[in-house]
């Protein structure tokens, strides 16, 4: 397949399918990257993974009751009732009895999926639901949905308006509720000191993560929608130091990998979900790469101060495996790390030790 | 367009393949019937899988539990899937030890990613799981999306290690789950003591030199291996329940390690076999989250009505341990009431605690019925009642008297804890604290001790 065939064909030959399906899969990565971002800092990751597969249950039985995918209200409601039951059994698991957290977590997302499971196949004929598209969504269906008119008017595609309005939404409420938001992340002790109602934080969000997930259900499927809440946060965590910073790379790494997953998807031929989050995990690997190498310079440039340190404050040569002593070092690194020095003119390496360039060298009659 | 060669696999697909219980005009009586009559050959391979499929989960899940590691079972559970499509795609066969070695190292794989991802950054533990977890699935979506295209993930059945599906276990499954299950049962018995300490107390383990990270490797190579032969039993989006659902359910029944194996155990058998019967009895049903759905049953049953840890049984013993302190309570107001010879009346009684009247009312009522009062008058006590009243004194005086005396605290600050203590002092006590008393007569406030 040529590289035209992949990067240029969709966007000339086949009319808005493919930006209708670039602009809800960013629509979706978006917002779970910032959902995302405030799971990860409230140690909550599992609880993403958790409360997305709580929802099934819900969904179905929304379908059962509405009897299509077109009530959205019905589905909302499902999925943050089955979502709200599913953090409140993992609460309650796990606050009243003897099992630890990640039991709980094990078993309310697994009996809620399993729930969930067991409803599609009974109702089969009932509803028009696939087992494998709560796995990974099609996101390639949503221009084929119907669209929402306006004055006579197409304007888009109905899940890309309720996933639009989502995106919004959460971007309003987070700017609005920022500061209880960031405190009650980075310091839950000081925030309820302040008076900030922890409990509402939690359940607010459980909320908002169950509506998402629900909203891009038919895109990206209950499990794949996990990577794109930790994926965009997680990079973005290694790279950032700020929130505000890390909300932007989060966002970033979200729309690339949208971009990117579609084309990989073409390229591959398989399902777009998926590639975005293969595509999303590159992006990952480049930022983890990034960390790797500042941790490592960071701590270089650590050490070799400490070395220089070290050698102005004792006098005269130091034997290698005697500074390595004093700073605690182990000695194959610190020979490469004393080579670099001696290049840079930083220091001498004698035969007698490591010294300082502008320290005399003590003569041999001068005994101790 | 190349829109629709993207979304052509989803409607090329054929219908799902044939299941145990899948037959035609079969009603619900005839499929239960067929059940138990064993006729289905496919139905005894399903029922052997699953009970070794419940004894490979149960024995591992127990030491996965203790070690808290059930979202490990859930990211490895999920990351095998694509060590099975890539074995698929590259050798072109459904061949089972292929697969089985694709998944195996496919599940090592995630669990050095993980390891690496939590040395090098400064991720947390669920961070790094919930990563690996999402991208070793979405990977295996890419590859079984791409085969599915060609109609071939279904055609050789590939489609069902993501829910799993009994019915099409072969030999082939079967020698893998029973290996599985020999080799955890081999870990266990073998490496009992060590695994036990490691996994109640892992810095002591430590420092007595055994190879704490060695043991924990091989738990996951253990439990890599249990999940990669379940996989076909149970799919991989749900495995991970098999193993620490039943073991879940067995902690809350008991608390030694040897019965809680066996009873977890015991529930991954029953669940395996329920799954199975209802994925058999009703049709179209996955085996998979019908297993798991009999375990989550399961422990929703144990954690309602445990006998020691149930939820409904907690709640009843608390209630009936209140009832028999506010009846207790009543009874010894009577008594007291009679001994400061004061006029025993309704009014008083309510006075005392500040009870409404019905609530008396009612309390009286029920001591009427265990015998405690006199039957002629209302508010005279019977000898049991009597006998009753006076042990409950005289618990309370004499707690007072050894707080006062043994304890040196306050004569003023004693009667609230004595007025809770006297309801749970046994006869053995009692006896203790007169000896040590050398036999009062009087309490610290000068009330006798009956």
């Amino acid at each position: 397949m040529s590289l035209n065939q992949i990067f240029l064909d969709p966007w000339t030959q086949t009319g808005d399918l493919y930006g209708w399906i670039l602009l809800m899969a960013s629509l979706v990565s978006l917002s779970c990257s910032w959902l995302g971002c405030f799971l990860l800092l409230r140690r909550m990751a599992l609880m993403g993974d958790a409360i997305s597969h709580a929802v099934l249950p819900g969904i179905v039985l929304a379908f059962l009751w509405s009897g299509s995918l077109q009530s959205q209200l019905a589905l909302w409601l499902g999925a943050v009732g089955a979502g709200l039951v599913g953090a409140f059994l993992i609460e309650t698991l796990h606050a009243r009895s003897r099992l630890k957290e990640d039991a709980a977590l094990g078993i309310v997302l697994t009996a809620q999926f399993a729930l969930g499971m067991v409803l599609i196949s009974v109702f089969a004929s009932r509803i028009d639901l696939d087992p494998d598209c709560v796995l990974y969504g099609e996101l390639a269906f949503i221009p084929l949905r119907p669209y929402l008119n306006v004055l006579g008017y197409d304007l888009a595609p109905l899940p890309v308006v309720t996933m639009g309005g989502v995106t919004l939404a959460l971007a309003v409420l987070g700017r609005l509720f920022y500061r209880p938001l960031l405190l009650s992340s980075f310091d839950p002790l000081l925030g309820r000191a302040l008076g900030l109602p922890a409990p509402y934080v939690h359940y607010a969000l459980m909320v908002a993560l169950s509506i998402t997930v629900v909203s891009a259900f038919e895109a990206v499927g209950a499990v794949l929608v996990v990577a794109m809440l930790i994926l965009p946060a997680a990079s973005a965590f290694l790279l950032a130091q700020r929130l505000p910073t890390m909300l932007g790379l989060a966002s970033l790494h979200a729309f690339l990998s949208s971009l990117l997953g579609l084309h990989l998807a073409i390229a591959l031929d398989c399902s777009i979900a998926a590639a975005m989050v293969v595509a999303g995990a590159g992006l990952f690997g480049i930022c983890w790469i990034f960390a790797l190498l500042r941790r490592r310079t960071g701590r270089l440039s650590v050490q070799r101060q400490a070395i220089l340190a070290l050698l102005e404050r004792e006098p005269g040569p130091l034997e290698v495996v005697e500074l390595a002593r004093l700073g605690r070092w182990e000695v194959p690194p610190l020979l490469t790390l004393l080579g670099l020095l001696e290049k840079e003119g930083k220091v001498l390496l004698g035969p007698r030790g490591v010294r300082l360039p502008g320290e005399e060298v003590p003569s041999s009659t001068q005994g101790h | 367009m190349r829109f629709f060669w993207l979304g052509g696999w989803l409607l090329a697909r054929p219908a799902s393949a044939i299941r145990i219980g899948d037959l035609e005009g079969a009603n619900l009586l005839e499929q239960v019937q067929r059940f138990f009559s064993f006729s289905d050959p496919a139905l005894g391979y399903a029922l052997v899988g699953s009970i070794l499929l419940g004894l490979a989960c149960g024995l591992l899940g127990t030491f996965v539990l203790l070690r808290r590691l059930s979202m490990m079972g859930d990211t490895l559970g999920h990351s095998v899937l694509p060590g099975v499509v890539l074995a698929f795609t590259l050798t072109g066969q459904k061949d089972v030890v292929l697969l089985l070695a694709g998944a195996c190292l496919a599940g090592l794989a995630a669990s050095f990613s993980v390891w690496l991802l939590q040395r090098t950054t400064s991720l947390k533990e669920d961070t790094c799981m919930g990563l690996v977890l999402s991208t070793y699935f979405a990977l295996g979506i890419v590859g079984l999306t791409r085969l599915s295209k060609s109609g071939l993930a279904s055609q050789t059945g590939l489609d069902k290690f993501l829910f799993g599906q009994a019915a099409a276990l072969g030999g082939g499954d079967l020698l893998g789950l029973g290996l599985a299950a020999l080799l955890n049962l081999a870990l266990v018995v073998l490496l009992y003591k060590e695994m036990k300490l490691v996994a109640f107390d892992a810095d002591f383990a430590r420092s007595l030199g055994l190879p704490v990270q060695a043991l924990h490797g091989l738990l996951m190579l253990a439990v890599t291996f249990t999940l990669v032969t379940a996989l076909q039993a149970v799919g991989a989006v749900l495995v991970s329940a098999m193993l620490v659902t039943p073991a879940a359910t067995a902690s809350l029944l008991s608390t030694r390690l040897p019965k809680v194996l066996g009873l977890a155990v015991f529930f991954g058998i029953l669940s395996g076999c329920l799954g199975t019967f209802f994925s058999f009895v009703g049709s179209n049903l996955p085996t998979g989250p019908c297993m798991v759905m009999s375990a989550s049953a399961l422990f929703a049953l144990a954690w309602l009505a445990a006998p020691e840890q149930g939820w409904l049984t907690r709640a009843w013993r608390q209630a009936r341990r209140r009832r028999k302190v506010a009846l207790e309570n009543t009874l010894k107001d009577i008594f007291l009431l009679h001994e400061r010879q004061a006029s025993v009346d309704l009014e008083a009684l309510c006075q005392a605690r500040g009870l409404t009247l019905k609530e008396v009312q009612s309390r009286l009522k029920t001591l009427r019925r265990l015998g405690y009062l006199s039957d002629h008058s209302c508010l005279q006590l019977s000898p049991k009642g009597q006998d009753e009243a006076r042990r409950l004194v005289r618990n309370h005086r004499l707690w007072e008297l050894f707080l006062t005396h043994e304890a040196q605290i306050a004569p003023d600050h004693v009667h609230r804890d004595a007025e809770e203590l006297e309801h749970f002092l046994s006869p053995e006590l009692v006896q203790r604290l007169e000896q040590r008393l050398g036999h009062p007569t009087l309490d610290p406030h000068g009330s006798p001790i009956p």
